[in-house]
């Protein structure tokens, strides 16, 4: 390995190390804030190596990995998101009952390790290896709080994932049978002939591998586990789930069809299409139905990817770009969401699992008025008003899906934010509706009896998001140079 | 820049008003704050008019081979705003702007005066929420950048749910989420129709830009122009409203606080106009031209369908919401005849109808304030109790159902007579809209100042706050009615050059696809 391969992985690397120096922490010193604050600090070096690393980009490492300004963009976005993620988990996890605290941030930081190598896999191994990582990482931090529902989450989750590893690891070995190779260069241009050709073997591959990245990222027929995990999951976990895993693996779906031109194949099209329209519907008409938040949110992270799909369709230039501001966008948008369910859960200790029902958010702005304009403002950027980076993002989108003529997936997408609006619209109202019926009056009054304090760490990083969602709402130029300088590798 | 602060200054005066009563302060203090806010930029505004000469011209429109009769924009600020997409931050003014933004603030004024006693509950977020959508209703009326357009217009929206949602009446989530889903969906055809006419001018000339100026006389296949006229169309009807998708806006008037009802049917109702005015017709001349007639006819049904459902009304603020979608069908009417009468008339009946029924809403407004019910079937006789509400009510049902004199006459009488010249047929019918309002509007009068009274109500009559508003109110309509040539004179340099821009752009299109022997279309003249 020369001199620049290792210090253009070196994010990888300090991510790996801080994990092994979290776990050491914690056999020496066991201590809930030092756990988390080693764990920032780790993830915070890792984020910073990654201009260390961009003069190098792009270099071939190994030949597993690829580190170019594409990998090191959603590497900075997954240790940020896991940063975000280690911040809301110390207020919430201070006032859980749980034995042990401190494995927590050892488990999220080996997941953001796993997050980090998908996003820069070029090969078969490294992207299992990745995938890997990261969701074993998830089978124990989703069952976390080992209450019965998180168990069950967990089980799921457990379940269902190892199933799609092996749809997952069958497809990747019936092309290797086939094409002689794991790299994705060498299959982009041979799968293609492939494909062309009808291959039987090569199609049901495809098809098994489809259903293994389907299932992370919960888009249509594979999208049933996510409202169960991310209720069972605790708030900060289901932040992660929603917006790393998610993310890194859709970096690498879209870094592998960067290559091929998914435009030559109609029936591969139609397919994602299908998909993407499924998607949008079921999240957003399931999401009508629901009563408890996490799972509103679940219902509209699917209907999220089904949009996202539409500029992952899209050709040109402007594709990447939207895909790289539409993740952005939310990643900052469904941390916050969570994020608001965790330090309010923090802030309610001990009278409920977590403050989740729809219910427990009459009067928000009388009680939390910042958190409730915090919580608005996330769910405008979910619903893509301007002001807000998810504004920016939904434009970016139907613009990509324009430059394309998509106009069947964008009169859905049209559609679909008006009924999305719906759903988000009943939770901002509930915040600000007070006197209801007496009995509403009652109960928004009196679960707060002793007003506790927003746990501070959470508390900044709500700031933090809100602040970068304004900013990337108002002047989003910022943001696009980054993505334009990092991408271009891609396009 | 000047332009700028426009939209800057309610919007900086929300922020202040919400922030005060965070911090503690009485609820007084953000009535101030908001009304000092508006004040400033109606001073503002009247200094642009005092610097407005019509000789100094509107509207600057560079197309190729067409001089236009008015040179250059009134004024214009533009800079770079998202380059990488080719979006700048672009306003301008000419006379329709001028006109509209000055009604913004005065109607702004009244919502702010007429929300005195009636808010109570969280001033400060109330008042933030009006600056607010204020704010955005300006910059739509200055926007020349269509992504920016979009932006305000989406803008608009939020605070104006938030109006509704927590300060409205009894049916307030079901009214506002009904709004809101309805312009949402509207506004989103619009985004897909912005984007396509953006993809197919950028194809053409390689210069990627949201610029209106710049979009004008894009060429493009008729039936492409037909679907992206249509998004935009959409959005707009949905706004303004006609027929078949009006059907939020009697729930959303009735609905929203009196503040509310007099921003959404003073002012919203005519960024919709507004919107067909600057953007559908000129950007689509040739598909607008086909698309006239069905245009008309629905402007036509919703003069009818609209005073019939006021006719049915019980509910006070209902039969006024109902109105509206009549007389903005005048407006549509208006607009899609096209000619420099029929234009001149739209312009007067947008200004007239936002005084007109403005008041109205205020007066609806009072009364609810005072014996908390809207039902019509449980007043009566109230002339005798409130003189002074009665005279006000019954001098704006007078303006409202077209009386000569007062400033609605002028705009219906305009608008009829420039459809007369398009069509015959949709004038002589539009027309008997005119007959319908008189009942309405006597009918009203009838059942809440006259006739038997129903129950004992107390009622107070007007106190000095509602009679400052009523009489700047009256005054303007009258003088609208008695002396609308200011008007007129400032909104004809920005109506020659819409027209003349699309006259150019029609006959370029024509040039084009001349080769076919295709009759030019002659519904628009």
């Amino acid at each position: 390995m020369s001199y620049a391969e290792i210090l253009s992985a070196l994010p990888l690397i300090l991510a790996a190390a801080s994990s092994v120096a979290v776990m050491l922490v914690i056999a020496f010193y066991r201590n809930h804030g030092v756990a988390a604050l080693a764990t920032l600090a780790g993830l915070g070096v890792s984020f910073t190596s990654i201009f260390v690393a961009a003069p190098y980009a792009p270099e071939n490492v190994t030949g597993l990995l690829v580190i170019d300004g594409y990998a090191l963009f959603f590497m900075g976005l997954i240790f940020a998101g896991s940063f975000v993620v280690a911040m809301l988990a110390h207020g919430y996890l201070k006032i859980k009952p749980c034995a042990e605290r401190e494995e927590f941030y050892l488990l999220l930081l080996l997941s953001a390790t796993g997050a980090g190598v998908l996003a820069a896999s070029a090969h078969f191994a490294s992207f299992f290896l990745g995938l890997e990582t990261m969701s074993v990482s998830l089978y124990a931090l989703i069952p976390y709080l080992k209450s019965e529902r998180a168990v069950e989450a967990g089980v799921k989750y457990l379940v269902l994932a190892a199933a799609s590893s092996a749809f997952l690891l069958f497809g990747m070995a019936l092309i290797y049978a086939r094409l002689g190779t794991m790299g994705f260069s060498d299959i982009a241009s041979a799968g293609m002939r492939a494909y062309m050709g009808k291959d039987p073997v090569f199609l049901g591959a495809l098809a098994l591998i489809a259903a293994g990245v389907g299932f992370k990222l919960a888009v249509a027929p594979f999208h049933m586990w996510t409202p169960d995990v991310y209720e069972g999951a605790p708030a900060p976990v289901s932040a992660y789930v929603a917006t790393v895993s998610k993310g890194a693996v859709f970096a690498l779906f879209l870094r592998y069809f960067a290559r091929v031109d998914i435009h030559q194949s109609g029936s591969l099209m139609l397919a994602v299409a299908v998909i993407s329209i499924g998607s949008m519907f079921i999240g957003n008409l399931l999401a009508l139905l629901q009563d408890n938040v996490k799972r509103i949110l679940a219902y509209s992270s699917i209907a999220h990817l089904g949009y996202l799909l539409v500029a992952f369709l899209a050709a040109g230039a402007l594709r990447v770009t939207a895909v790289a501001y539409y993740l952005a966008s939310y990643f900052i948008t469904m941390l916050g969401a969570f994020g608001v369910i965790s330090v309010l859960t923090a802030e309610s200790a001990g009278e409920k699992g977590e403050m989740e029902d729809l219910e427990d958010y009459r009067g928000l702005a009388a009680r939390h008025p910042a958190v409730a304009a915090v919580f608005s403002a996330m769910l405008f950027s979910l619903a893509g008003i301007p002001l807000t980076a998810g504004f920016i993002g939904k434009f970016y989108v139907i613009a990509a899906g324009a430059g394309s003529a998509l106009w069947t997936l964008l009169i859905a997408l049209a559609v679909n934010s008006a009924i999305g609006l719906f759903y988000y619209v009943r939770v901002i109202v509930k915040m600000y509706s007070g006197a209801e019926t007496p009995g509403g009056l009652q109960a928004a009054v009196a679960p707060s009896p002793a007003k506790v304090a927003i746990p501070i760490g959470g508390g900044l990083a709500l700031a933090g998001l809100t602040l970068g969602l304004v900013w990337f709402g108002i002047y989003p130029p910022s943001l696009l140079y980054i993505i334009r300088s990092a991408v271009h590798s891609l396009m | 820049m000047m332009l700028v602060w426009l939209i800057v200054v309610p919007f900086a005066g929300g922020v202040l008003a919400w922030s005060l009563s965070r911090a503690g302060g009485r609820d007084i203090a953000s009535r101030w704050v908001s009304l000092i806010a508006l004040v400033i930029d109606l001073f503002l505004v009247a200094g642009l008019w005092a610097g407005y000469s019509v000789r100094l011209g509107t509207g600057a429109l560079s197309l190729p081979g067409v001089s236009l009769p008015y040179g250059k924009w009134f004024k214009e600020f533009k800079v770079p705003w998202i380059p990488q997409a080719g979006i700048s931050f672009h306003l301008a003014m000419d006379g329709l702007s001028l006109l509209l933004v000055t009604l913004t603030l005065v109607l702004g004024v009244v919502s702010v005066a007429a929300s005195w006693s009636e808010i109570k509950d969280r001033t400060g977020f109330f008042h933030f929420n009006l600056l607010w959508t204020l704010s955005g209703i300006i910059g739509v009326f200055l926007a020349l950048d269509l992504f920016l357009f979009y932006f305000f217009w989406e803008m608009m929206l939020v605070p104006m749910y938030f109006l509704i949602a927590i300060w409205g009446h009894e049916r307030k989530l079901y009214a506002s989420v009904k709004f809101f889903i309805f312009t949402q969906l509207g506004g989103l055809f619009m985004l897909l129709s912005i984007l396509g006419l953006f993809f197919i001018h950028g194809g053409q000339t390689g210069v990627y830009t949201f610029d209106y100026t710049a979009l004008l006389g894009t060429a493009m296949p008729p039936a492409t122009a037909f679907w992206l006229m249509l998004g935009f169309f959409i959005a707009f009807a949905v706004k303004l409203p006609a027929v078949p998708v009006h059907s939020w806006l009697p729930d959303a008037h009735t609905e929203a606080p009196t503040a509310g009802s007099v921003i959404l049917a003073g002012l919203l109702l005519k960024t919709g106009a507004y919107g067909l005015l600057r953007f559908t017709v000129p950007l689509f001349p040739e598909a607008s031209a086909s698309f006239a007639p069905l245009a008309m006819a629905l402007g036509v049904i919703s003069i009818l369908y609209g005073a019939f459902l006021a006719f049915g009304q019980t509910d006070l603020k209902r039969l006024v919401a109902d109105t509206s979608i009549s007389h903005m069908g005048f407006v549509l009417l208006g607009i899609y005849s096209w000619n420099r009468i029929a234009l001149q008339g739209t312009v007067m009946q947008m200004l007239c109808h936002g005084i007109s029924t403005g008041m109205l809403f205020v007066l609806a407004g009072a009364v609810q304030e005072r014996i908390h019910t809207r039902d019509m079937r449980r007043m009566g006789r109230f002339w005798e109790k409130a003189p002074v509400m009665g005279g006000v009510g019954m001098l704006f049902a007078l303006a409202s159902l077209g009386l000569p004199g007062l400033g609605n006459f002028i705009g219906e009488f305009l608008v009829l007579l420039g459809a007369f010249m398009a069509s015959r047929v949709m004038a002589v019918i539009a027309s008997l809209g005119l007959i319908v309002s008189t009942v309405y509007a006597l009918w009203m009068v009838q059942q809440v100042f006259h006739g038997e009274p129903r129950e004992d109500w107390t009622l107070p009559d007007f106190h000095p706050r509602e009679k400052g508003i009523s009489a700047v109110m009256i005054v303007l309509i009258v003088w609208l009615g008695l002396y609308p040539q200011p008007v007129i004179n400032a909104a004809r340099p920005a109506l020659e050059n819409l027209r003349k821009v699309r006259a150019a752009v029609l006959m370029q299109q024509q040039e084009k696809g001349g080769a076919e022997g295709k009759g030019g279309p002659n519904e628009l003249r």
